[in-house]
């Protein structure tokens, strides 16, 4: 499988992810963000703080050469997958329904946590057990996710709620004040992905958890 | 040389501003041999300033052990080089922030982390891991002194993670503790390690005529002007008006320049590299021609600038950050500013290296300053400023140990914020970042693994600093010694050191006999343990109003070993053992602190031997997990334990001369787990060492206990946790 990892200015987890893609047996080329996108089997926007998350997470890495090019990959059916700052893109860019709002607590929050998979009729889940519960560390000021309740209900309708943020026993636990708890979600299409915590984090157990690789081997296929 | 002239007849007040002596300007006009003008005046003292030239210090900092097989670059670069093997290196410093960050902590705490990052980069070193080490006064209660702590706390623990998480490097540890001795100036010090290819280290050198000198980064502006002056003077009420000479950060532009670098150093372009930290482009010019010999001529109108209208003065002086000057090979020039713009970073030639042996800077054509490189540095002053041994060291000799309850003061050392878990700080730091990150110091050190080769280094930075004060030189060793065994209890070897001291108002007989003292303790601890001094830094006038900081020599210990175990106890009903010998000491104790309300005492005894010992046993395959005994004793080093693990511990020490034992903090001790089926071998092992041991009791229970004395472990683990997010949601200011 060939991954594009796409790299801002500012991104910092570009490396991590290749490593974490190339583990799981993934062929990993980085695009720079003025760069054409080439042919891939996904394209990933990994974490970081793209042009420092200066004005607000995301919004400028929108205006990016590069995400033109991603839209209209995503638009003609290519995967996308957004960690993070890359969620965050793809809120800014509209390529997923919502908004991301500081954390409830103002503060950076970096820690393991438990994430129940709340739909896995999807690629990028599809290795997991409806119900799992996962644990897989988030790293984030910007992970309070809103959307209107409207689009909500579709998207709970159209099974695009794909994790949410909770205990180790899976009784809802939430760190950042997202609505419904929400951690991960995707687009209608079930083509782009977005979700904060960090998977390429949690591959092998000097790091405490594995729990990331199977996230990232849902896209063999 | 007609610009910037001096005005001789207000000489005495210029020289004033520039904490500059008449004898030292007398030096000055004998080394140019004619009267300096503005901008000469000012290099050189930024040049002889505390900070930069390390004055007061450099006779004490001599006689560092500073070799070891394993040693590739000791003190005198950016930062100190270790092997690692399989032909890497790690490159790592620690360096202080003080006075910027009590008088603005985000930014002050903030441009810490960038400077110290640039030191490591600098050499070609991708930073790995950053360490904090932060004081503050106590933050508790509603006093206008304890909120401004916690403002204090919250502007530089946000003002780490703000910069740190930003450029994608992971905090993963340090320490942080409170004192009264902090509450006018705050101590922040800033360690940051990185990885690289023995090969592949750079240095600041600025050689071969005509080759061409490359100013890249962020613009120059008039931010921190004088700060290097401003960092070496005491704190006074009217200091508030301070605020310009804090320096501003900008992490995306240091994670940019720092991409650009690393990109920069694959290639063979460039012949050396220096960071423009305190004293901006004076010091980067200045050492990176002195280091090859060479001269250079800069055109400071060529100069990047943020802002219209600056002059000469404030461009040699601006301490903007993010920026770097860069010696090319001649002709790749281009290829050099290339690297930058990829990464729209401001690029420009802005001189050429001579071989004149002098600094000679131009302003539009004009010559506006001249300069031979060598007296600058090597006819720094260096002063042997007078010593005296403090009279209160007498008056605190003698104290009278009070005899509390156990469980009563069990009880309170739990709750005391030097001892309960730091989450609310550890997670507003991205630790995982990288994906290295074995083990980020819930207690004791911390460990990341090298992907390149396969190794695990361990890290810790710590000082006893109520030790350093009844006692500076024990102190100081018991602090290198402390470091060390909170890397050993993670089966990594102690190898070598950083350190930051941190003290008063050098011009104090007492502080300097305090410096004096500690950096014995230090060359001692070192040469024992063969952990030598890579690089360092120091900080002096950490004062308020005439009272000095306790002494406080922070060590960075980094370990190197193919194998870690984690802190973590592992299986009920493994074996508990304590070893090392607990003896009734108590001076400069959490327990006299808390219970006689005193930083007083005689030192704990020290035994390298015993240590040595330890530090063997500790990288014992035999061991599940060890904890350090330090602050609080066998009773908070178990109820530390038990908490993080949660996994309840009862354990009987014997061989006490009193109850209030189990809080002593005697040095040399740790506890270790051990599976029951290799307690022959481990016992076996604990005899041939002649190390004091003994078992102490099994893991398991609900009860976090020694010698009777102890908390239910939920309880326990309650207050462990909950203390500090609850002190922290009090107001601040």
């Amino acid at each position: 499988m060939k991954v594009g990892m796409v790299v801002f200015p500012g991104t910092n987890c570009d490396r991590d992810t290749k490593w974490a893609f190339e583990k799981v047996g993934a062929q990993v080329e980085f695009v720079w963000h003025t760069d054409k996108l080439k042919k891939f089997d996904l394209v990933v926007l990994p974490g970081g703080f793209s042009y420092g998350d200066y004005l607000r997470s995301g919004a400028i890495a929108r205006f990016s050469p590069v995400m033109e090019e991603v839209k209209k990959y995503a638009q003609k059916g290519g995967k996308v997958l957004g960690i993070c700052n890359g969620f965050q893109i793809l809120l800014e860019s509209h390529l997923l329904p919502g908004a991301m709002t500081r954390n409830e607590s103002l503060h950076f929050i970096s820690k393991f946590h438990h994430l129940k998979v709340v739909n896995n009729e999807n690629q990028f889940l599809s290795q997991c057990e409806k119900g799992e519960i996962l644990n897989i560390p988030i790293a984030h000021a910007e992970g309070n996710y809103r959307v209107d309740n409207d689009t909500l209900k579709e998207m709970y309708d159209n099974g695009q709620i794909l994790l949410k943020y909770c205990d180790e026993n899976g009784e809802e636990l939430n760190p950042n004040g997202s609505v419904d708890a929400i951690a991960g979600i995707c687009n209608k299409e079930k083509n782009v992905f977005g979700l904060m915590p960090h998977p390429e984090r949690a591959m092998d157990s000097i790091l405490g958890g594995e729990d990331g690789i199977k996230m990232l081997k849902g896209f063999f296929q | 040389m007609g610009y910037m002239e001096l005005d001789k007849s207000r000489l005495e007040e210029i020289l004033a501003k520039h904490k500059l002596t008449k004898a030292d300007y007398e030096h000055i006009v004998q080394i140019l041999g004619r009267e300096p003008n503005l901008v000469e005046l000012g290099i050189f003292s930024a040049m002889w300033s505390e900070h930069c030239s390390y004055k007061s210090s450099k006779i004490y900092l001599k006689g560092f052990p500073t070799e070891a097989p394993w040693v590739v670059q000791g003190p005198g670069e950016n930062a100190g080089v270790i092997d690692i093997g399989d032909g890497m290196v790690a490159v790592f410093k620690m360096e202080s922030h003080n006075h910027p960050s009590f008088i603005e902590p985000y930014q002050g705490a903030a441009t810490g982390v960038g400077g110290i990052l640039r030191d490591v980069f600098t050499m070609g070193a991708r930073p790995v891991l950053n360490l904090n080490a932060i004081r503050f006064a106590d933050i508790r209660g509603e006093s206008p002194k304890a909120k401004l702590h916690r403002h204090l706390l919250s502007g530089v623990v946000a003002g780490i993670a703000g910069y740190g998480n930003c450029v994608g490097v992971p905090t993963i540890g340090g320490e942080t503790a409170f004192e009264e001795c902090y509450k006018g100036n705050i101590l922040v010090n800033a360690f940051s390690l990185g990885i690289c290819r023995k090969d592949e280290v750079f240095y600041a050198r600025a050689e071969g005529v005509g080759n061409p000198v490359i100013y890249v980064g962020s613009k120059t502006g008039r931010d921190g002007l004088g700060g290097a002056v401003m960092s070496s003077d005491s704190f006074k009420e009217e200091d508030e008006d301070q605020r310009p000479t804090v320096q501003v950060g900008d992490p995306f532009t240091e994670k940019l320049l720092m991409e650009a670098c690393l990109e920069l150093f694959k290639t063979d372009y460039i012949v050396g590299i220096q960071d423009m930290g305190a004293a901006g482009l004076t010091s980067s010019s200045f050492e990176m021609a002195g280091k090859s010999g060479s001269g250079l001529k800069l055109y400071l109108d060529k100069v990047p600038m943020r802002e219209e209208g600056m002059n000469p003065y404030e461009l040699m002086l601006s301490e903007s950050q993010e920026r770097m000057l860069i010696c090319a090979k001649k002709g790749y020039e281009d290829k050099v500013i290339e690297i930058f713009k990829k990464y729209e970073l401001d690029a420009e030639v802005i001189g050429e290296v001579t071989d004149s042996g002098r600094v000679e800077l131009f302003w539009y054509g004009e010559k506006v300053a001249d300069i031979p490189v060598a007296p600058i540095t090597e006819e720094a002053p260096e002063l042997c400023r007078p010593v005296m041994e403090p009279s209160y060291l007498k008056e605190i000799k003698e104290v009278e140990i009070p005899k509390a309850d156990p469980q009563e003061t069990f009880e309170k050392l739990i709750r005391e914020p030097e001892v309960v878990d730091k989450s609310w700080i550890y997670t507003q730091y991205d630790s995982m970042v990288q994906t290295n990150t074995a083990d980020s110091g819930r207690v004791d050190g911390s460990v990341i693994r090298v992907k390149e080769n396969g190794k695990f280094i361990g890290v810790s930075t710590d000082c006893n600093a109520r030790f350093c004060y009844i006692d500076p030189k024990k102190g100081a060793v018991a602090s290198v010694l402390e470091a060390g065994r909170n890397v050993a209890v993670k089966g990594i070897e102690p190898k070598a050191i950083t350190d930051c001291l941190n003290f008063g108002n050098p011009e104090r007989p007492e502080i300097m006999w305090q410096f004096k003292e500690a950096c014995e303790g230090i060359k001692e601890a070192c040469q024992e343990m063969t952990t030598p001094v890579v690089s360092g830094n120091v900080s002096l006038y950490n004062e308020n109003e005439g009272e000095g900081v306790y002494p406080t020599p922070e060590i960075g210990m980094v370990g190197v070993g193919d194998k870690w175990r984690s802190s973590y106890l592992k299986k009920e009903g493994n074996l508990v053992y304590l070893l090392g010998e607990t003896k009734p000491e108590f001076g400069g104790s959490l327990y006299l602190k808390v219970i006689g309300g005193k930083v007083a005492g005689v030192h704990p005894e020290i035994d390298y031997e015993k240590e040595r010992k330890l530090w063997k046993i500790l990288q014992s395959d035999l061991i599940e997990s060890a904890k350090d005994v330090g602050v609080g004793g066998i009773a908070i080093a178990l109820y530390k334990w038990g908490s993080v693990s949660n996994k309840g511990l009862s354990l009987q020490v014997e061989g006490l001369s009193q109850p209030i034992d189990i809080f002593s903090e005697s040095l040399h001790r740790a506890l270790v787990e051990v599976d029951p089926k290799n307690r022959e071998e481990f016992e076996k092992l604990l005899e041939e060492s002649g190390i004091k041991w003994q078992l102490v009791g099994r893991v398991g229970g609900d009860r976090l206990e020694v010698n009777g004395v102890g908390i239910d472990l939920q309880e326990g683990r309650k207050i462990y946790f909950e203390t500090f997010p609850q002190l922290m949601s009090s107001e601040i200011l």
